[in-house]
C-alpha cells in the first residue's frame, strides 16, 4: 500500500483550478519529486497534503487513514518551508525542539533528539545560535532538522534548494539524498528545477496547469516524455511538427524548413492527416562533415555556446529550420561551418498531445 | 553607499535634534525651573531663578513644592488614582484592541482598508466633541438609558455618567486606536509561514498564538501600551467631563493648581513628578529589553 494516496483532488481559487483532479500515489521510503513550472499547482497540492488547504473535492490518505479534513497539527506529516520559516525569537535548539515539545516529550529525550538532529545535518555546536546569526545554507539545515525531529511518516519539502547558490545547491542535493536514505522517511519534494527533480528522485510527477501530466522514473520522464509540454519543460529538445508521409517505405514526417523527411521510429503507425510532434534530445544529434548513410540534414552552424564539459550548437537549414545539438568535449566547429546532421530514428519520441 | 559627508550627517541629525531641543527639552526645563520657584502675586506668578543685586548673582531654588506634594495625601492619591485608571484602561484597550488588530490584519483587500479607515475615523472629529457626545449617550435621560427603558429592560435610569465607569469608558474609547494601530502593524509584518510552521509541527491554535504570534508581536503590544498609558495618566479632559466628585486624577489636580489656585510652582512640580514617574520606569524597561536583545 502506498504511504500517500491522493484520490482525484481538486482545488479552485475563484475560477482558476489550481489543482485539477489529481490522483497520485507515493510509495513508502521513496524520494518523490513533484515537478512543474511556477503556478502549475504543485505548491497548492503540497499545502493540501500538509493541511493548509482543503481540497474542494477528492480524498487524501496517509498510511491508509483519511486525513482530508484534519488540521495541520493532527497530520503525521511535517514540512520544510521554502523560506525555512525558522522562529526568529528562538535559538536553533528550541526551533528543532518545537515539534517535540508540542508532543510533551520529556525534556531529557528532547535534548537527546535535538543533539541527534544537529549531528544528522552537521550543525553540532550551533544549538544556541539564533536564526539571524546563520548563513542561508545553515538555516536550510536547521529547517530540515526541525522538520525531521518528530520523525514524521512523510516529509514535504517545498523548493528545498531554491534559496541556495548554485554550488551549495549541488552539494546539498547529495546530502539530502544521503539523509533521506539514512532516516528512511518518505520525502516529497516540490521543485521547478528539472535537474533537481531528475537527479534526486526515484519517481517524478510532472504537473502543468493544475493537472498531472506524467508520472514515472526520471529516465522515463526524460527519454519517453508523454507530451509536448513534458518534452519541452524537462531538458532541452528539438521538436518537429508535421504530417506523416507515405512516400517511402519507412514512416517519416514532412516538416516545414526541412527538405528531407524526418524519420519516425520504427513501428510508428499513424493515420493520415494527423498532426504529429517528434521530439529529439540535442545530445542524440550527430554532426559530421560528410553525410551519413540513410538520413542526414544539411545545415550550417549559426551559434555555439561553450558550457565547459561540452557545448550547445545551434544549426540552421537552408530552408530556415532550426536545430540544436549538444556535443560533449571541446568545440570542434566554428560559426558558419556547413555540417551534416543525423540521428538514429529510434531516438525520436512521437508525441500526440 | 553614497557618502553624504560629515557636514551632511550633522545637518541631517541636527535638524530633528534642534527641533526636539527647542520644542521639547527647553519647555521641559522651563517647567523644572518653575517647579523650584515660589508662588507670588504678580506676572509671572512665581519668583525668578536668578536675581542680580549688589552682592552679585543670587540663585533661588527650593524643594518646598516637592515637600508639599510628598506631605499631602491628596497628591499621592491623585497620582495613584491616575495610574490605576490608566493601567486599567491600558489593559482593557489591549484586551479589546488585540483581537480587533488581529481581525484587521487577517482581512483582505478592500475590507482591510475599510476596517483601518474605521479605526482612524474618530481622529477626524475633535476629541472634545467626541467626549461630549458620550455625555449625551450616558446621561440619566440620554440615548442609552432611554433605549434600555424603551426596551423594558430597566425601569429607572442606570447611573452611567460621572462615575468611575464613565471615566474608564471614556479612556478606553479615546485611546483604543493607539493600541490597535501598532499591534496591527506588528501583526501585518508577521510572516504567515511562521504560523503555518508552528501548526505543521503540531501546535494547536492556542499554542501557536502563545509560542509564536504573541512573542513576535510584543514590540507592537509594548508600543501600543505606552501610547495609551502615558497620555491616559495625565488625562484631564475625560475625568473633568465624564468623571464625578469621587474621580481623583492628577491631570485634574494639576489643572486646578494652575488655573484655580494660580499656583504655578506647585502645578509645575506636579508635572515634573509625573514626567519622572512615567519616564524612569519606561527608560529602565527599555534598557532591560535592549540588554535581553543583545544577550
Amino acid at each position: 500500500m502506498a504511504l500517500l494516496d491522493i484520490n482525484s483532488a481538486s482545488k479552485h481559487f475563484g475560477a482558476i483550478a489550481a489543482v485539477d483532479n489529481v490522483s497520485l500515489a507515493v510509495e513508502r521510503g521513496s524520494l518523490f519529486a513533484l515537478l512543474g513550472p511556477s503556478g502549475c499547482g504543485k505548491t497548492t497540492l503540497l499545502r493540501m497534503i500538509a493541511g493548509f488547504e482543503t481540497p474542494d473535492s477528492g480524498r487524501i490518505r496517509i498510511d491508509g487513514s483519511d486525513v482530508t479534513g484534519l488540521p495541520p497539527y493532527a497530520r503525521p506529516v511535517n514540512m520544510m518551508f521554502q523560506s525555512y520559516a525558522l522562529f526568529p525569537h528562538m535559538d536553533v535548539a528550541r526551533n528543532i525542539a518545537f515539534g517535540l515539545r508540542q508532543e510533551r516529550m520529556d525534556r531529557r529525550r528532547v535534548a537527546g533528539r535535538v543533539e541527534e538532529m544537529l549531528e544528522l545535518v552537521q550543525m553540532t555546536g550551533y544549538a544556541s545560535r539564533r536564526p539571524h546569526e546563520l548563513s542561508g545554507g545553515q538555516r536550510q539545515r536547521v529547517a530540515l532538522a526541525r522538520a525531521l525531529a518528530k520523525m514524521p511518516q512523510l516529509l514535504l519539502l517545498d523548493e528545498p534548494l531554491a534559496a541556495l547558490d548554485r554550488k551549495l545547491r549541488a552539494e546539498t542535493r547529495l546530502e539530502l539524498i544521503g539523509i533521506q536514505e539514512r532516516v528512511g522517511i518518505t520525502f516529497l519534494v516540490v521543485t521547478h528545477d528539472q535537474e533537481e527533480a531528475l537527479s534526486m528522485a526515484s519517481r517524478v510527477a510532472v504537473m502543468n496547469r493544475g493537472r498531472l501530466v506524467q508520472i514515472g522514473t526520471p529516465k522515463d520522464i526524460y527519454e519517453r516524455p508523454s507530451s509536448r509540454f513534458v518534452a519541452d519543460f524537462v531538458g532541452e529538445v528539438n521538436l518537429f511538427e508535421g504530417e506523416p508521409t507515405s512516400r517511402s517505405d519507412r514512416p517519416a514526417l514532412t516538416v516545414a524548413g526541412f527538405e528531407t523527411p524526418i524519420p519516425l521510429p520504427c513501428g510508428t503507425d499513424l493515420p493520415h492527416g494527423t498532426e504529429v510532434v517528434l521530439a529529439v534530445r540535442p545530445e542524440k544529434l550527430v554532426l559530421s562533415q560528410i553525410p551519413r548513410d540513410g538520413f542526414a540534414i544539411a545545415a550550417t552552424v549559426s551559434s555555439l555556446s561553450y558550457l565547459g564539459g561540452g557545448s550547445t550548437v545551434h544549426l540552421l537549414t537552408r530552408q530556415g529550420g532550426q536545430l540544436k545539438a549538444y556535443l560533449p568535449g571541446g568545440i570542434r566547429f566554428a560559426r558558419g561551418d556547413a555540417v551534416w546532421v543525423s540521428w538514429s530514428a529510434e531516438d525520436g519520441v512521437v508525441l500526440t498531445e | 553607499m553614497i557618502g553624504i559627508g560629515r557636514l551632511g550627517r550633522v545637518l541631517l541629525i541636527g535638524v530633528p535634534f534642534l527641533w526636539l531641543g527647542f520644542f521639547f527639552l527647553l519647555p521641559l526645563l522651563i517647567v523644572v525651573k518653575i517647579s523650584v520657584a515660589e508662588s507670588i502675586v504678580g506676572i509671572p506668578p512665581y519668583t525668578p531663578l536668578v536675581t542680580r543685586d549688589v552682592s552679585g548673582l543670587n540663585f533661588h531654588a527650593a524643594v518646598a513644592n516637592f515637600v508639599l506634594l510628598a506631605g499631602d495625601q491628596l497628591y499621592l492619591r491623585a497620582y495613584l488614582g491616575s495610574l490605576v485608571n490608566a493601567a486599567l484602561a491600558t489593559a482593557l484597550c489591549l484586551l479589546l484592541g488585540y483581537p480587533m488588530a488581529y481581525a484587521i490584519a487577517h482581512a483582505h483587500g478592500a475590507r482591510r482598508q475599510l476596517l483601518l479607515f474605521l479605526v482612524k475615523m474618530p481622529f477626524w472629529t475633535s476629541f472634545l466633541i467626541r467626549v461630549y457626545a458620550w455625555i449625551a449617550i450616558l446621561e440619566p435621560n440620554g440615548l442609552l438609558n432611554d433605549f434600555l427603558i424603551g426596551l423594558g429592560l430597566i425601569s429607572a435610569p442606570l447611573p452611567l455618567l460621572n462615575n468611575q465607569f464613565s471615566v474608564e469608558l471614556g479612556l478606553v474609547y479615546s485611546y483604543l486606536p493607539f493600541m490597535i494601530l501598532p499591534i496591527y502593524g506588528s501583526l501585518a509584518a508577521l510572516d504567515e509561514s511562521l504560523v503555518e510552521a508552528a501548526a505543521d509541527l503540531g501546535a494547536r491554535p492556542f499554542q501557536v498564538f502563545r509560542a509564536v504570534i504573541l512573542p513576535l508581536t510584543l514590540p507592537g503590544i509594548a508600543a501600543g501600551s505606552l501610547l495609551v498609558l502615558v497620555p491616559a495618566v495625565g488625562e484631564f479632559v475625560i475625568p473633568d467631563l465624564l468623571g464625578g466628585p469621587d474621580t481623583l486624577m492628577i491631570g485634574k489636580v494639576l489643572w486646578d493648581e494652575f488655573f484655580n489656585n494660580r499656583d504655578w510652582p506647585v502645578a509645575a512640580a506636579i508635572a515634573v513628578v509625573l514626567v519622572a514617574a512615567l519616564a524612569l520606569p519606561i527608560l529602565l524597561a527599555q534598557k532591560f529589553y535592549e540588554q535581553r536583545q543583545a544577550a
